[in-house]
């Protein structure tokens, strides 16, 4: 049988692998994908508990969860898109306000 | 058999995550990102969560990241755009990797005992529609609600910004 333990290290790398992701890439639209990554990560983690609990609030946050990264999501890239309308790139680098 | 199917399922995810944080166009990285979300559904049926899995398919794979693929396509970005930063970035990102997942792990072995492998039996009818529909509408009534008027606001801040404005000199 599979443990807990499993599960949370499972969502534990997913996690990191996430959070690694936001800082090293340049691409506006992989970091925005990145983030995404990170809350499916958590939500891995609450399911899990939420099994081994035998407690399904764990799946009403998952759905929480769910709603607020689809909102976040056309909001962000709505930025993404404005950004993109200004400045020519996604680049994160060359997206610098204090270079005039 | 479980543990088959879950050592399969979590080196897909873990592997497609990796092709998606590595990525240098945006395309690639949407669609390991879309496979890393298939496979995370596949672990929610695992742990008896079906609505969540069938959601899962259907919100995040089907709907958020075919926006995203939208807005891709309509940036119409170059390859050149992408990829990760600095000169010696295997190494840098490798470590990243390293410690940010041995903090991690760190932390959640000490807090939880995660030996447990389930508590008693589970409910009769644990993680499906009737269950989870009748805690939203029961119990979680308020978050429910107040979700749909975050999504209203969503939908009218996302016309706002991304509309094209008719005085904007470009």
């Amino acid at each position: 049988m599979v443990s807990l333990n499993s599960y949370l290290m499972l969502g534990a790398i997913l996690f990191a692998i996430g959070a690694v992701g936001v800082f090293t890439q340049r691409n506006a639209l992989i970091i925005y994908m990145c983030i995404e990554l990170m809350l499916n990560a958590v939500n891995l983690t609450f399911i899990a508990f939420s099994r081994f609990l035998n407690n399904l609030d764990g799946h009403v946050f998952v759905f929480m969860i769910m709603t607020v990264a689809a909102a976040e999501a056309a909001v962000g890239l709505a930025i993404i898109i404005s950004l993109f309308r200004n400045k020519e790139t996604v680049n994160v680098d060359d997206i610098n306000l204090s270079k005039g | 058999m479980q543990l088959l199917m879950f050592y399969v399922l979590g080196f897909g995810a873990v592997v497609s995550a990796l092709l998606m944080v590595t990525n240098k166009r945006p395309v690639r990285a949407a669609m390991s990102l879309i496979a890393t979300m298939s496979f995370l559904a596949g672990l929610y049926v695992l742990l008896d969560a079906h609505l969540i899995a069938a959601l899962q398919l259907i919100v995040y794979a089907g709907a958020i990241m075919v926006l995203f693929l939208f807005v891709i396509m309509l940036l119409n970005l170059e390859e050149k755009e992408g990829g990760l930063t600095g000169n010696t970035l295997a190494l840098q990102f490798v470590s990243m990797l390293v410690v940010g997942t041995l903090f991690v792990m760190i932390v959640s072995l000490v807090k939880v005992d995660g030996s447990m492998s389930a508590v008693g039996e589970l409910a009769n009818q644990f993680g499906t529609t009737k269950a989870v529909g009748k805690m939203l509408f029961t119990e979680y009534m308020l978050p429910f609600e107040i979700a749909s008027v975050l999504l209203l606001a969503a939908i009218v801040g996302a016309v706002i910004l991304a509309k094209r404005r008719i005085d904007d000199s470009e």
